[in-house]
């Protein structure tokens, strides 16, 4: 494989000037210049799929949004972070994953430790702008350890890249497509019943929803295994 | 019925073994087993993610995401007539007729009240029991040529 040479790039942010190198993406400069853009479906560590649209920022000179966790970094360019109309877009992203499944916070199992609702809280979302579209799906319990409950899936995948990436299993992927889409063990076999998933739970500790959770743990080992399991992603990189 | 013993699983073999058993041909592997065997059986995908190499949810994934594959028989039961050179010696093509005749499809078709999809094969390897032909996954075998519908059609709904 041809390396493309590493150069160091220039550019504005929120009017802020950085610097980055080539191969790093608008996410990955904001932060390290301490820049906060809303993230969902990215996780450090991770393969970056750009798939919820969580983080679009604008250019100057551009007239759509672009993702900044997967736009590598332009000599020159301006990128703006939040504006009116970047909000109102992020409100009807965060609105349509309300729409397609069942988010009731008060019977859910990570009530308050969930980042689909910590962000809604940080956008100051109230109410969905979109009508409800839930269809209930079975929720699959058959591991002696860990639920998987579509119903409260967004489909940001991390789950699916953390058990092919860094566990290497890849036990799960998507099912489907449109609104019938679904995280799968294997060809659509009982969590149990999956010959390739290692139970590491991994995919349960990067799930941002109550999607994927461990049975009977108390709230202080989840903290502690999300911990250990983010750190091991981060320095697996 | 074991894959080492029916043809249809040589011949997707043989399709994948031309194609470099690359990762990247799934799609066109999955095109031509529904060729061969009329539908995405959940064995025979496992059979391609293992020869590919790739995860079983992978190739789930890929077959559930299109359309075009079907996972099941079109209709709610199916029946594959061999027409296998010991099952045709021992008179296959008559039974294919029968079968035909009786609900007034042709191999390959689906009734319109979906309750049957016909299929054909060549050789599942049993050729000791011929003529034989498959209901549901089931092997039924020495069909007899002039009711082969026996035990069968009180279960085609
Ligand atoms: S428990 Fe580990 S191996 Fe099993 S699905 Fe989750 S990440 Fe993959
Ligand atoms: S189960 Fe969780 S981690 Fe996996 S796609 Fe759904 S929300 Fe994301
Ligand atoms: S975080 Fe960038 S698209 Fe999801
Ligand atoms: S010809 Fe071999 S099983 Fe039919």
């Amino acid at each position: 494989m041809i390396r493309e040479k590493v150069r160091v790039k220039s550019f504005k942010i929120d009017g802020i000037c950085v610097t980055g190198q080539s191969n790093q993406t608008i996410l990955e400069v904001a932060h390290d210049n301490g820049i906060e853009i809303p993230t969902m479906c990215y996780m450090e560590g991770l393969s970056c799929v750009g798939s919820c649209r969580m983080c679009i920022v604008e250019i100057k000179g551009s007239h759509e949004p672009i993702p900044a966790c997967t736009a590598k970094i332009k000599e020159g360019m301006e990128v703006t972070t939040s504006s009116p109309y970047i909000k109102t877009a992020r409100e009807m992203i965060l609105s349509m994953m309300f729409s397609e499944r069942s988010h009731t916070c008060s019977t859910c199992v990570v009530n308050g430790d969930c980042e689909l609702q910590s962000k809604s809280v940080e956008l100051e979302l109230e109410h969905s702008a979109t009508p409800y579209l839930n269809q209930r799906f079975e929720i699959d319990a058959s591991h002696k350890n860990f639920v998987n409950d579509p119903n409260r899936c967004i489909l940001c995948t991390r789950c699916i890249r953390v058990c092919d990436e860094i566990e290497g299993a890849h036990a799960l992927d998507l099912f489907g497509r449109g609104l019938n889409t679904r995280v799968i063990h294997d060809m659509d076999e009982p969590w149990a019943d999956s010959t390739s998933c290692t139970s590491c739970g991994k995919c349960v500790y990067v799930c941002p929803t109550g999607a994927l959770y461990e049975k009977d743990i108390s709230e202080e080992d989840v903290i502690k295994k999300r911990k250990i399991i983010t750190e091991l992603i981060k320095n697996k990189s | 019925m074991s894959t080492a013993t029916d043809d249809r699983y040589n011949k997707l073999e043989k399709v994948m073994k031309k194609l470099g058993y690359e990762k990247n041909s799934l799609i066109e592997v999955l095109h031509s087993t529904q060729g061969i065997f009329g539908y995405l059986g959940v064995d025979t995908l496992k059979f391609v993610a293992k020869r590919l190499k790739l995860s079983y949810s992978k190739v789930y994934g890929v077959a559930t995401f299109y359309n075009y594959f079907r996972l099941k028989p079109k209709g709610r039961h199916n029946i594959v007539v061999c027409l296998g050179t010991a099952c045709y010696i021992k008179g296959s093509e008559k039974i294919l007729q029968k079968i035909e005749q009786r609900y007034g499809i042709k191999a390959g078709e689906t009734t319109s009240d979906e309750a049957l999809s016909l299929l054909t094969a060549r050789c599942f390897g049993s050729c000791s029991l011929a003529p034989v032909i498959v209901f549901d996954e089931e092997i039924k075998a020495k069909v007899s040529l002039e009711n082969p519908l026996c035990g069968i059609e009180e279960s085609i709904k």
